[in-house]
C-alpha cells in the first residue's frame, strides 16, 4: 500500500493545519458560547480550504471559502445574533447518562473509521498530475458540465427551490395593515377623548437643562419656578430615578418664590389676566399672578379645555 | 507522509462532529455539527479523488457543497420560526407531542 504523494512541504502544511483544525472543532464540543463554536468552526473550514489546494484541488479550496465561510458560516453567525447570543447551552442532562453514552458512541465511531481507513488496502495512488493538465477548475468544469449536467440543473432547482423554502418559512403574515403617521395620530386623539391614554395631546415638555446638569433625570421649570413632573421620562419616574431641582442649583427654591421676575407692564399683563381663568400655580406664587408668558401645564389643561368643548 | 493521513483527520472531525450533535442542547450547534461533518465528508472525497487520480470525488464533494449550502438555508430558517413561536432554540423544549 503506497499512498505516499506530495513532497516535505505537504506534510508540514498537514501537521501543521491538521492538530489546529481538531483543537478548533473540539470547541464546537466544549466552547460554552454558541459564538466561540462558530468561531472555531469557521477556523476549521478555512484550514479545510488548505488542505484542498494541498490535495491538488484548488478550485474546491476556493469554493470552500467563498461558500463555506463566506455563505453557510455567515449565515450561522446571523441566526446567532437573530436568536440571542447569550442563550448559553444548558449543562443538565435531560436523559440520564446522556453525556456518557455520546462519548462511548464517539469512541466507537472513531475506532471503527480510523480502523477501518488504516487497515483498508487503498490502490497505488495516483496524483491528479494528469486529471489537472489543462488546469484544475477545467478539468472540474468538464466532469460537472460533461458527466454530470443533469443532476447540475437538479442542483439548480433544488437551490431556487431552498430559498423560496427559506422565504416562505421566516415569512410573517401582516395580521393588521401598517399603521402610519396619521393613523397614529388619529388613535391617539379617540383615546385622549375617552379620557384614557395622555392627558395632553400636544408633545410633552422636555426636561430641564440646568447650568450644572443637564440630562434627563431632572424636571423642567414652569414660569412659576415649579418642576413639571410630565417633562422627566415616565420610565425614570417610575424608577424613582428622578431628582429635584433643587439637588442640582441651588437658585431653584428662590426662583419659586418669584426672586427674579421681572416687571412687566400693567396693562398687558391685566390684559393676560382677564382672558384666562387664574390657574391655581399663578395664584399661589403671588407676584407671578400677572405673568403673560404662561405655558408648560398651564397650555396644556387650556388644550384640554377646548378639545373637550369641540369633543361635546 | 501519505494520504492515509488525510482520511484519519477526516475521520476525527466526522466524530466530533457527530459527538456534538449527541450532546449539544442548542440546535444551531447541533447543526454546526452537521455541517462539520460535511466537511469531513468532503476531505475524504477528495482524497480518494487524489488517491485514484480522477477528478470525480472532486465533482461529488462540489454537489456536497452545494446541497450543504440549500441545507443550511432551510434549517436555520426552520430554527428562525421555531424561535419565534416558542422563544427557544434547545431541541429539547419542542416537545408538544410528549404524553
Amino acid at each position: 500500500m503506497d499512498t505516499a504523494v506530495g513532497t516535505g512541504a505537504e506534510a508540514v502544511i498537514f501537521w501543521v493545519i491538521g492538530p489546529l483544525m481538531v483543537i478548533a472543532a473540539l470547541a464546537l464540543l466544549f466552547a460554552r458560547k454558541p459564538v466561540h463554536a462558530a468561531v472555531g468552526l469557521i477556523f476549521v473550514m478555512i484550514g479545510m480550504a488548505f488542505l484542498y489546494t494541498t490535495l491538488e484541488a484548488p478550485f474546491l479550496g476556493v469554493a470552500q471559502v467563498v461558500v463555506y465561510t463566506g455563505a453557510i458560516m455567515i449565515l450561522f453567525v446571523f441566526v446567532l445574533m437573530l436568536v440571542g447570543v447569550d442563550a448559553a447551552d444548558s449543562v443538565a442532562e435531560t436523559i440520564a447518562g446522556q453525556r456518557a453514552i455520546a462519548v462511548l458512541l464517539a469512541v466507537g465511531l472513531a475506532a471503527v473509521l480510523i480502523g477501518v481507513v488504516v487497515t483498508a488496502t487503498l490502490p497505488t495512488a495516483v496524483g491528479l498530475t494528469d486529471a489537472n493538465a489543462g488546469t484544475n477548475p477545467v478539468g472540474v468544469a468538464h466532469e460537472i458540465f460533461g458527466k454530470t449536467v443533469f443532476a447540475l440543473e437538479l442542483v439548480g432547482v433544488l437551490l431556487v427551490i431552498a430559498a423560496l423554502g427559506a422565504i416562505t418559512l421566516t415569512h410573517k403574515e401582516a395580521l393588521s395593515p401598517a399603521r402610519n403617521q396619521q393613523a397614529a395620530v388619529r388613535l391617539r386623539q379617540r383615546a385622549y377623548a375617552r379620557g384614557e391614554g395622555s392627558q395632553v395631546l400636544t408633545p410633552l415638555p422636555a426636561p430641564g437643562v440646568y447650568a450644572t446638569h443637564n440630562a434627563a433625570d431632572v424636571p423642567a421649570l414652569d414660569p412659576q419656578g415649579n418642576p413639571i413632573d410630565v417633562s422627566v421620562p415616565r420610565v425614570l419616574r417610575i424608577r424613582g430615578q428622578e431628582l429635584a431641582p433643587s439637588a442640582v442649583d441651588g437658585h431653584v427654591a428662590e426662583i419659586a418664590q418669584g426672586a427674579y421676575l421681572q416687571p412687566r407692564p400693567t396693562s398687558f399683563g391685566e390684559l393676560a389676566g382677564e382672558t384666562q381663568d387664574p390657574p391655581t400655580q399663578s395664584t399661589a406664587s403671588g407676584p407671578a399672578a400677572d405673568d403673560p408668558t404662561a405655558s408648560g401645564p398651564t397650555a396644556h389643561e387650556t388644550t384640554r379645555n377646548t378639545a373637550e368643548e369641540t369633543q361635546s | 507522509m501519505t494520504l492515509l493521513h488525510y482520511l484519519v483527520l477526516s475521520g476525527v472531525l466526522f466524530t466530533i462532529g457527530a459527538a456534538t450533535v449527541l450532546t449539544r442542547r442548542n440546535a444551531i450547534l447541533a447543526f454546526m455539527g452537521v455541517e462539520l461533518m460535511l466537511n469531513s465528508c468532503n476531505l475524504a472525497l477528495v482524497t480518494f479523488s487524489r488517491i485514484h487520480g480522477t477528478l470525480t470525488g472532486q465533482v461529488m464533494a462540489f454537489f456536497v457543497m452545494v446541497v450543504a449550502a440549500a441545507e443550511v438555508v432551510v434549517g436555520l430558517a426552520i430554527i428562525v420560526s421555531i424561535y419565534r413561536a416558542r422563544r427557544t432554540v434547545s431541541v429539547d423544549e419542542p416537545s408538544l407531542l410528549k404524553n
